[in-house]
């Protein structure tokens, strides 16, 4: 789960990490009062959604004063970047900036650690550092029995800065930054810029922080910071449904148990030369409930003109599969054809419940698929 | 022989008292793995369907019945602490089915368990069996067949897939792994490719990857170094958006790291042959052997 740059901010601030003021807007009339009450002099109005290139989109714009920030709200509330709609800005001050440094700490994969990530060249894609200019960027694996010690901080403050006050207040940054990621159970934490002030001053101006989904249940605080608003409403409901389902552009709407089977099935879609709708999987457990969910969401897409089901019991039962199918085509009307495959844990059981409902299954993936496939493109004729 | 479970192992099931620990025990217990005690802190004294001794700790389980593997059913919530007690009462092989466990509560766990020699197979993931001899988790026992290909993967169900496929060609298996889904697992590739290499049984591996991290570009360098035994391999997820997490905690593409066509790349500069689609592995392997 994202978190927005100002639930970062907030976040950050809240362990001690300076960051500049600033506050969120709904409405433009909000921007306003707030741009006045920090001092009525220039400020940046910062479009709050999940996506990178906000700049460029039109998302960030600089006021010169308390009226311009009214009217810079009015042109970002409601407008699109990639895909979604802003519902909030950032009304922060226009700082004076002296340089910019990249501070981030993702839990890498290959040491299987948390690594910090500094760099002095701030303010750009930390990626586009890497393949240009890897020698301007220091990694440090720390040891998570340890914590990330004051010698190796202070070390990674001078790659950053010569002054010896300025590298302090960098390290202090960065033992806070460590904290965050196991206080909030981050994936990712990123203070991008790190900036000085002309006065000196280290500052964080933009954070970015991921959590690691895993960590919401015990920790309700940070998952109350979710914003819905944010996400496709299609993948809101899935998610409250236990279902993982993500939106894609094609036309094969897919239906599967099981992450990788999931994955293989829209690959095998394109690979017979169709597109899939989306990924969905309705994981490893037996539940009817499930299925009339999956069917629902699936079919609220109008582009989706057939729905292919890929099911390879194990623990998920071929019969409770069976039965949530029957159980949704008594809810509501499928306007479009269905292939199933179904295999595996009472298979028997659940052919036998599909034949009395008048469907029939396959056995074989390749041929569901094929069909599937066969079925979009007709249609589409 | 076989590689990490066969006839020895002596299974410990912790929460073998829960709804998935209970159903699975019985299904291991009826595939013939030698479950000799289960754990729930509370219900020490007990015994799992008349049978199967139930101890307090894993502790109290290895000093009573030698348990040498344990496999973990516990909801995530404490499935890290289940890891640790493993580790701690000695178990020299941990297989984490439970889904869920925070990233870094793995990073706390993993040098624990390195530290005391253990394995760990997961978290998140299927479990290993040793088609004939020994089934550790929740793989379908009647899908296998007892053979020579060794099957390693980071999915559930599509190595079921790859697994039906391979049995109803009659081709079977010495032992399947499920690795696990996460981005932080004790057992990779590597280590599995390794073991299939040195198991006089196995004469050919299939290796099922799918998008995310790097671990599939790793194997390929090692089979290039080290492995002498033909290896087919599939990667999932050749249609996956970027930025999104497809099911898998770990199966997702980062900026643009974790390609399936990087990771097909780097299998076929190793000589690995290529599934485009899971029924190629019986005509892939049929072409090597």
């Amino acid at each position: 789960m994202n978190l927005h740059e100002y639930q970062a901010r907030d976040i950050l601030r809240r362990h001690g990490i300076p960051v500049p003021p600033g506050e969120v807007a709904t409405t433009s009339a909000e921007a306003r009062a707030i741009a006045a009450r920090l001092g009525g002099g220039r400020v940046v109005v910062k479009a709050q959604v999940h996506a990178g290139g906000r700049g460029k989109a039109g998302g960030v714009k600089l006021a010169k004063n308390a009226a311009e920030a009214d009217a810079d709200a009015k042109a970002i509330l409601g407008m699109t970047i990639k895909g979604l709609t802003v519902h909030k800005v950032l009304i922060a001050p226009a700082a004076e900036i002296a340089s910019e440094s990249y501070l981030g700490i993702i839990v890498d994969r290959a040491s299987q650690r948390p690594v910090l990530m500094v760099s002095p060249a701030g303010g750009i894609d930390i990626e586009a550092v890497a393949a240009k200019t890897p020698e301007r960027i220091r990694r440090l694996a720390v040891d998570p029995r340890y914590g990330l010690l004051p010698h190796q901080a202070l070390g990674l403050g001078f790659f950053l800065y010569q002054d010896v006050a300025q590298a302090r207040a960098a390290a202090d940054i960065m033992q806070k930054l460590y904290t965050v990621v196991y206080a909030v159970g981050a994936s990712l934490a990123e203070i991008n810029p790190l900036v000085t002030t002309p006065d000196g001053t280290v500052q964080a101006l933009d954070a970015k922080i991921a959590i690691d989904d895993n960590e919401l249940e015990r920790r309700p605080e940070i998952a109350a910071l979710r914003d819905v608003s944010a996400e496709a409403p299609e993948e809101v409901a899935a998610r409250e449904a236990g279902l993982t389902f993500i939106k894609l552009d094609g036309d094969v709407g897919c239906c599967v148990n099981g992450a990788g089977l999931a994955m293989a099935t829209m690959d095998l879609v394109k690979y017979y030369g169709g597109e899939p709708a989306n990924f969905l999987d309705i994981g490893g457990s037996s539940n009817p409930q499930k299925v009339v969910s999956a069917l629902r969401i699936i079919t609220a897409d109008p582009r989706v003109k057939v729905i292919l089901f890929n099911i390879f019991g194990g623990i998920t039962r071929g019969d409770d599969v069976a039965n949530g199918i029957v159980q949704a085509t008594r809810e509501f009307t499928l306007k479009v054809p269905m292939v199933i495959r179904l295999t595996g844990t009472n298979e028997r059981e659940a052919m036998e419940i599909l034949k009395k409902a008048g469907f029939s299954a396959l056995t074989d993936m390749d041929e569901a698929v094929k069909q599937a496939v066969a079925i979009a493109k007709r249609k589409a004729a | 022989m076989s590689v990490f479970i066969d006839q020895s192992t002596r299974l410990l099931v912790q929460g073998i008292t829960g709804r998935d620990g209970s159903f699975h025990a019985k299904q291991m217990i009826a595939y013939g793995t030698k479950i000799v005690a289960g754990v729930t802190p509370g219900k020490g004294g007990q015994r799992f369907e008349g049978v199967v001794p139930i101890f307090h700790t894993v502790a109290a389980a290895v000093a009573e019945t030698q348990a040498n593997t344990s496999v973990i059913y516990v909801p995530a919530a404490v499935a890290v602490s289940a890891i640790f007690e493993a580790a701690d009462a000695g178990i020299g092989l941990i297989v984490c089915i439970t889904e869920g466990i925070p990233v870094l509560d793995m990073t706390r766990v993993l040098p624990f368990v390195n530290e005391r020699g253990a394995r760990l197979v997961g978290p998140n993931c299927p479990g290993l069996i040793s088609p004939g001899k020994s089934k550790v988790g929740i793989i379908p026992g009647n899908i296998c067949k007892p053979g020579n290909i060794g099957i390693v993967s980071r999915s559930g169900t599509l190595t079921y897939e790859i697994i039906h496929q391979l049995s109803t060609h009659g081709i079977g298996q010495s032992t399947c792994v499920g690795i696990g889904g996460d981005p932080l697992i004790g057992t990779n590739f590597i280590h599995c490719l390794s073991a299939f290499q040195g198991d006089p049984e196995t004469v050919a591996i299939v290796l099922i990857g799918e998008i995310g991290g790097t671990d599939e570009q790793q194997a390929a360098e090692f089979v290039q170094r080290s492995v002498t035994k033909p290896v087919v391999g599939f990667i999932a997820g050749q249609t996956a958006p970027p930025g999104r997490r497809m099911g898998h905690a770990g199966a997702i593409i980062s900026g643009s790291s974790g390609t399936a066509a990087e990771k097909i790349a780097a299998l076929e500069r190793a000589g690995i042959g290529i599934m485009k689609r899971p029924a190629d592995v019986v005509p892939l392997l049929k072409e090597r052997l």
